[in-house]
């Protein structure tokens, strides 16, 4: 029996279906069986990011109104046989999916696959509704700016009225300089406003936008920060220790450890 | 004009003071003697048309009078005399009427986080366990205490109470809210104070923020209870 978890954030832009690909790629390296699912019907992403675009025949909204099987709306991924993705509609809007069709297909994904990612749509309407309806567990990711700390608190409370986990945070595009100079919130403001778990934090970094623009996921190569970001996301989902990645270029053993003693989860 | 003299046999009194007259309505014998004694009294007295109308107050000692009892010495002593009862003083309260109080003035104890877009609605004192975000906002009816972080908006006295106060661990609040006022953050960028009180500063008409120590000579009645009590 797998586990449903939503990605979610409230704002739009602030990295939803980056990570959706990105942390679904890195439990498929691991070895897992892993099916992603974009809940954003109209306004698709997953499927370009994942590369996979041209191989769409059948979708959600197809799978909803019964047009077709849900294993021939599944795409398989070109580099991983276990992993898959269930693509949204283009063409309909969010009315088309309602929140039992959803539970429905996760339970039958569930009996196959180990994760099922779902990607949330910007918002907390209808979209929002379908994407949670069926999920276990929720990470909420946020930038270190005000209005997407604020979206992601909102978020955290509408979760909370939820048969779901208490949702896991991921901070994505840090930009270290801005930390320092008190220009962004930092890590620990963040925490204290949202006061939920870290699960992961993602430097901004220019090869996330290079790599998606080639449809290949950044998670896949190797040496980038984020690419270490996003598998260290995934081993921690695992049940792994990894300490959390230094914001510095460089930095010594001992402030590593301090780090690790302070955040690790 | 005093009529100070209590006869063993008579039930009411009317006194007369400067904000008007006080009617003493004695809480032995039932209430249809006192109506028809009071009918009486009040049939020998022929106000002109043009006379101005007195406020009266009732004071019935340790009797309970239900809202229509009420209502009849309001339409007594109201219409053609006219006079115009603005308050009713009863050592006695009904046991709804009691419980309500009770309610108005409990400390509710809540031990939660208040995020963006959730509002907490309470009536009566309010304690709070935890934090309240930018965007989340806590109502109370008589005093908030937050024990933890004010960043969103905390109203007290909701119905109208400016002597309710709102006390926090940390306080950075977009606005504080009491009863009608409404204070808001500056536009510059602040740092929040610890340990202090918001409450209304009637010399200056406004909300003022101050340490939490001044509470104990400004607000001396500071359980709604109390407050109740005095002030009926």
């Amino acid at each position: 029996m797998g586990e449903a978890i939503v990605i979610t954030s409230g704002k739009g832009g602030v990295g939803k279906t980056t990570t959706t690909a990105n942390i679904g790629t890195a439990l498929a390296l691991m070895e897992k069986k892993v099916c992603l699912i974009d809940t954003d019907i109209g306004l698709r992403n997953l499927d370009v990011i994942m590369g996979l675009e041209n191989r769409i025949i059948y979708d959600i909204v197809d799978v909803i109104e019964e047009r077709c099987k849900l294993g021939q709306a599944l795409i398989k991924d070109k580099r991983f046989d276990d992993l898959t993705l269930l693509p949204a509609a283009q063409t309909s809007d969010k009315s088309a999916v309602t929140t039992e069709g959803m539970k429905k297909i996760i339970q039958e994904l569930k009996q196959t696959y180990d994760y099922i990612i779902i990607d949330c749509p910007a918002g907390i309407e209808q979209g929002f509704q379908n994407a949670i309806a069926g999920a276990d567990k929720a990470i909420v990711i946020t930038t270190p700016e005000k209005s997407s700390v604020r979206d992601a608190d909102r978020i955290v409370g509408l979760l909370e009225n939820e048969a779901i986990d208490p949702p896991k945070m991921v901070i994505n595009r840090i930009r270290n300089h801005m930390i320092k100079n008190g220009d962004m919130l930092d890590i620990d403001d963040i925490m204290q406003i949202l006061s939920i778990d870290l699960i992961g934090i993602v430097i901004d970094d220019d090869a996330v936008i290079k790599a998606s623009n080639n449809g290949e996921p950044v998670a896949l190569q190797g040496s980038s920060k984020a690419s270490v970001a996003y598998r260290n996301i995934a081993r921690r989902m695992l049940g792994e220790t990894v300490p959390l990645q230094s914001l510095e270029n460089e930095k010594g053993m001992f402030q590593r450890v301090k780090k690790f003693f302070r955040l690790g989860s | 004009m005093n009529i100070n003299v209590l006869e063993e046999n008579q039930s009411i009194t009317i006194k007369g003071t400067k904000d008007g007259l006080t009617l003493f309505i004695n809480d032995r014998g039932s209430f249809e003697d006192v109506m028809k004694e009071l009918g009486d009294k009040l049939s020998e007295y022929n106000p002109k048309k043009d006379e101005p109308v007195v406020p009266m107050t009732v004071k019935l000692g340790d009797r309970y009078i239900n809202e229509r009892q009420k209502q009849q010495l309001r339409e007594l002593i109201g219409g053609k005399n006219r006079f115009t009862i603005d308050f009713f003083d009863s050592n006695v309260i009904h046991r709804d009427e009691a419980l309500t109080w009770k309610e108005n003035s409990d400390v509710k104890v809540i031990n939660r986080m208040v995020r963006s877009g959730q509002v907490l609605e309470n009536v009566g004192d309010l304690l709070l366990i935890g934090d309240v975000n930018p965007g989340g906002r806590v109502v109370t009816t008589g005093n908030v205490f937050i024990m933890g972080n004010l960043f969103g908006i905390a109203h007290a006295g909701s119905n109208g109470d400016r002597e309710a106060i709102i006390a926090a661990s940390y306080m950075k609040p977009s606005q504080l809210r009491i009863a009608d006022y409404i204070s808001r953050a500056p536009d510059y960028e602040t740092e929040g104070v610890y340990m202090e009180c918001g409450l209304i500063d009637e010399g200056q008409d406004k909300i003022v923020i101050d340490r939490l120590q001044v509470l104990s000579h400004k607000r001396k009645g500071i359980s709604g209870f109390e407050r109740r009590i005095l002030n009926g």
